[in-house]
């Protein structure tokens, strides 16, 4: 037994489940508990998703536990197959179905004998592997499952398309500016020339997945999702792969040089060095905030990153490589991959921590005391409570990750993006010295006083007692209602009674 | 086959498949350990579970937090390794760290599938490691959404002392200090609370409410001179009501069946059945039960409930004549119905988890009497619904108000069906006559909103497909 607070990534199913929504008629049965199909409401809520999301649970509950499930998932899986005719159906249990060991593999063949739509057991130990992993290896086994079906009907496409094109491997729904990720790297790839030839899991049709051979390579451009695929694609169809996050001004180019590379092997003639230059001098302002006199003020600032592998390494290469940020350290929660990791970070900061456990990043933080953090959801509520500020950067995701302005983390956009949340996670350059003079310019005290100035009422101990317990945010409104009230009505004193007699008069 | 069960039935009933979204049970320790102020909750399960509590409750990071998850891996699943050592581990690491007064167990799906023995391992660690542990089995094999609550009071339950303190003066020599502060104002109330209030048997009302609604409803049974000896659960966990053999209970949440049973059967409570106390109707029917059960007249209450209704006069125009219908997520839903229809509403379908016909038998009463003077159909009732069965339904219907769990509120709002969560009207303050309009106030915003849009055009927001 491990005591946990917060977790930096999910449950399996969680992993499974976004692969499986992201594509287009793509229905998830899950195996699990009443309750546990709360995928639905992140993908409803945190996505504002217009569609019902398409996963259903099949229930366990005290019946299927003593007497096994018997009909009931074959049976849950035919009724969506009638509903929803959806293309695929892929099941999963839980952690806590897993544990009831029932042989899910033989409903999905008794199910798939009679419904129109392919179904697949999801492949994963819901105890080894997290939602990251899961949901590599989803993908990973949806895609081989039907490039081999293609492959065994021979309705494989031959060749290569006529002109350079590329695969996106890797967007999910659920994914940290996943979306505005992927219309930048479409942007990208549009202004390079390339066509891109499918987008997966997002938005995808799995019939569809037999033209990924297609491609003349695949960009894979998070470390987590995707690089299964990838490697299957390169050992079955000898495809080149690129797996450069293009994340940040040094970055970006970087990935592009390698996909210039990996066309020119193939007999295309590109070179994209004007382009970058162009992209770099002209178009970015990140390259020009660099130089600016704003980001003078940041040099050898101190900051701390964590976050994914993707997101904390690329984030570490822009602050100390191109803004000459000071970092001291850099952590991942991806453990499983932490060689990755240190390889990539270890000469731009001065010590790599890997962990899972946010208290021993919370106090991390409180020991070096950065000027920023650059983190998840967590450093930035360690980050309020030592009065630093925090950039997120990273899953796990939050309402605030799915804006509704454009907000990639890739391509030259991603690097305008990435500066602007630099710079506003700091304090500003003159802010700072103004700070020091004058003591900062907080008024809330003197509001605070302004409410209860020149009140002619008393108020009694229960009262007072009462109104202490409504929350601070919305206290003094109803104190300034409740003695206009007292006043209205001619009462000296407000006691517990006078204060609810003004709420339910006032209707506040 | 009584004779009673071959009348024409009133309320219909039925069952469906139980496909529908809720929240887990476990989701109780989000109210729970802000309530009990001296707790510390221990979920005793798996990623899954946790995941939940930090996503869809999203309250695991702030402040403090007095709970936790114990989470079970790989080594536990398979027993290598032993449940009374590892859970000895954590709770002394909790009793270091935080040193609560109690410490809760919440079992899972997983422990019972496991076949942990929580109640058993319980009592062995409690005498070792000196602290109170209460085990709730706050599972969703056997419960739904907010019946976690229950299971953890009906646990709770079994922790209130039975006796009371024997001799005032022995309490006040061990306070003996803060009798001194507090001299003046001590005497004041005991003065007063003699004189003010009936002689009755004692009264222990039962339901976690936040403390401004247990003051408020403290204070409506005050005005027809009912004292509430005390609330299960209390701010504290050693603060914990006495319950004495022929005490009355009345419980204020409509999903608190089995904390009724362990109050009767247990503790040989007397339990009074009433309507709950939510919209100025509940309320009333709530406070003139207890009142009848002690044989006391109420004061002014009739006024009372007419003065709310009357401050409620603006809203109910705008619901006036719409129709609600309720998904089914956390048990609140027939009293819900109830109060939405005396505000002049129609209600076709209640989906509700599940349906304790007993304990809810005053409140279904007060729902078919309240049709019947409203002169409106009465809802059907459908247990363990299937949430694609009701978008049909829905969709068929035409209803004005969907109240839905969070999964389906966005796609309808996309569909230009009007909706509100239901989880709202669990953790906002809905309960007595105070909070009336508040009921209000959430049911009527969907309508406000789209009154303030209506020029707009915007309504439906999805593509249809061509129906088939």
């Amino acid at each position: 037994m491990k005591l946990a607070y917060w977790m930096y990534a999910g449950p399996a199913h969680i992993g499974t489940l976004r692969i499986a929504s992201s594509f287009k008629r793509v229905h998830g049965i899950m195996h699990a508990p009443l309750g546990d199909d709360y995928f639905n409401v992140m993908r409803s809520m945190l996505e504002r998703e217009r569609d019902f999301t398409p996963v259903t649970a099949s229930i366990v509950d005290r019946h299927v536990l003593a007497r096994g499930s018997q009909e009931k998932v074959v049976d849950n899986i035919t009724r969506k197959d009638g509903e929803e005719h959806p293309d695929l159906i892929v099941l999963t249990p839980t952690c806590t179905s897993s544990i009831l060991q029932e042989d899910l593999e033989n409903f999905v063949e008794r199910a798939s004998m009679t419904t129109q739509s392919d179904v697949l057991l999801a492949d994963v130990n819901h105890y080894r592997v997290n939602e990251l992993q899961a949901a590599d290896r989803t993908l990973d086994q949806i895609v081989q499952f039907y490039l081999e079906k293609a492959k065994a009907k021979g309705e494989l496409p031959e060749g290569k398309t006529a002109k350079p094109s590329v695969n996106i491997i890797g967007t999910t729904t659920l994914g940290f500016h996943n979306h505005h990720d992927c219309t930048e790297l479409k942007r990208l790839m549009a202004d390079l020339g390339i066509e891109v030839n499918e987008v997966i899991p997002d938005g995808a049709s799995v019939h569809n997945l037999k033209r990924l051979p297609q491609a003349w390579f695949n960009l894979v451009p998070y470390r987590e999702i995707g690089g299964m695929t990838a490697r299957y694609l390169e050992d079955a169809f000898a495809m080149a792969t690129v797996d450069i996050a293009p994340m940040g001004v040094v970055e970006t180019a970087r990935c592009i040089r390698r996909i210039q590379q990996v066309l020119n092997a193939q007999g295309a003639d590109v070179n994209y060095e004007d382009f970058i230059d162009h992209q770099t001098r002209h178009v970015s302002q990140a390259a020009w905030f660099s130089r600016s006199i704003d980001c003078q003020n940041l040099t050898g600032k101190k900051a701390v990153v964590f976050g994914d592998n993707t997101h904390a390494a690329a984030m570490t290469k822009i602050l100390a490589r191109e803004m000459g940020i000071h970092v001291v350290w850099a952590g991942t929660y991806c453990k499983y991959d932490a060689d990755w990791f240190q390889e990539q970070v270890s000469e731009y900061c001065d010590e790599v921590i890997i962990t899972d456990d946010h208290t021993v990043i919370g106090d991390a933080i409180a020991r070096v005391e950065p000027s920023a953090i650059f983190g998840t959801q967590m450093e930035r509520h360690v980050g309020k409570r030592l009065d630093i500020p925090c950039g997120v950067i990273a899953a796990p995701i939050h309402i605030q990750n799915f804006p509704i302005g454009y907000k990639p983390f890739l391509g030259y956009e991603g690097t305008n993006q990435v500066a602007d949340l630099v710079y506003n996670s700091f304090t500003l350059g003159m802010e700072d010295h103004l700070l020091e003079i004058f003591g900062g310019h907080d008024t809330k005290d003197v509001i605070t006083k302004g409410i209860s100035a020149d009140s002619d009422l008393a108020w009694t101990a229960d009262g007072l007692a009462e109104l202490n317990k409504i929350p601070g945010f919305v206290r003094g409104k109803v104190k300034r209602n409740t003695e206009k009230f007292a006043r209205d009505r001619g009462f000296t004193a407000i006691n517990v009674e006078v204060l609810y007699a003004a709420k339910e008069s006032v209707g506040a | 086959m009584t004779l009673a069960d071959t009348k024409p039935q009133a309320l219909d009933f039925e069952c469906e498949t139980g496909n529908y979204h809720t929240f887990c049970p476990i989701s109780c320790v989000a109210w729970l350990y802000q309530k009990i102020e001296d707790s510390f909750f221990l979920v005793i399960g798996t990623k899954t579970c946790g995941y939940f509590l930090q996503n869809a409750m999203g309250v695991m990071i702030f402040a403090e937090p007095r709970y936790a998850m114990a989470e079970l891996e790989e080594g536990d699943i398979s027993a290598q390794l032993n449940d009374y050592e590892e859970l000895k581990r954590l709770c002394l690491q909790i009793k270091r760290d935080r040193n609560p007064s109690v410490i809760v167990w919440i079992g899972t799906c997983t422990t019972e599938i496991i076949k942990t023995d929580l109640e058993g391992l319980a009592p062995r660690l409690e005498a070792e490691i000196d602290i109170p542990i209460v085990v709730a089995r706050a599972n969703g094999l056997d419960y739904a959404f907010t019946q976690g609550e229950d299971t953890v009071l009906a646990a709770m339950a079994h922790r209130c002392p039975d006796k009371a303190p024997v001799l005032e003066a022995e309490k006040k020599e061990r306070n003996a200090i803060s009798t001194l502060l507090n001299f003046g104002k001590h005497k004041d109330d005991v003065a007063t609370a003699d004189s003010e209030y009936h002689d009755h048997p004692p009264l222990v009302l039962f339901g976690s409410l936040p403390d401004p609604v247990v003051t408020q409803l403290t204070l409506e049974l005050k005005r027809h001179g009912i004292k509430v000896s005390g609330w299960l659960p209390s701010k504290r966990f050693t603060e914990l009501p006495v319950l004495e053999e022929g005490y009355y209970v009345s419980g204020v949440n409509p999903f608190l069946s089995r904390t009724a049973t362990t109050l009767m059967r247990r503790r040989k409570c007397k339990l009074i059945g009433a309507p709950f106390p939510i919209g100025p109707d509940g309320t009333r029917a709530w406070i003139a039960k207890i009142c009848s059960v002690f044989g006391v007249e109420p004061q002014g209450l009739e006024e009372r409930e007419a003065q709310i209704w009357q401050g409620l006069e603006d809203y109910i125009q705008l619901i006036r004549g719409k129709s609600v219908f309720f998904m089914g997520d956390n048990l609140l839903e027939v009293s819900l119905a109830r109060f939405l229809i005396r505000c002049g509403m129609t209600c076709p379908e209640i989906g509700i988890p599940y349906m304790d016909k007993r304990y809810q038998a005053a409140e279904l009463q007060l729902l078919e009497q309240t049709c019947s003077e409203m002169g409106v159909p009465l809802p059907r009732i459908v247990e363990k619904p299937d949430n694609y069965n009701q978008i049909q339904r829905i969709k068929d219907l035409n209803v004005d108000l969907v109240i839905t769990g969070m999964a389906h509120a966005n796609p309808l709002e996309a569909r230009g069906i009007s909706t509100k969560w239901s989880v709202e009207f669990t953790f906002a303050q809905i309960h007595g006559f105070t909070n009336a309009r508040d009921i209000l106030e959430l049911v009527t915003r969907p309508l406000r909103r789209n009154h303030s849009l209506k020029d707009l055009g915007w309504d439906k927001l999805v593509q249809e497909a061509a129906s088939v």
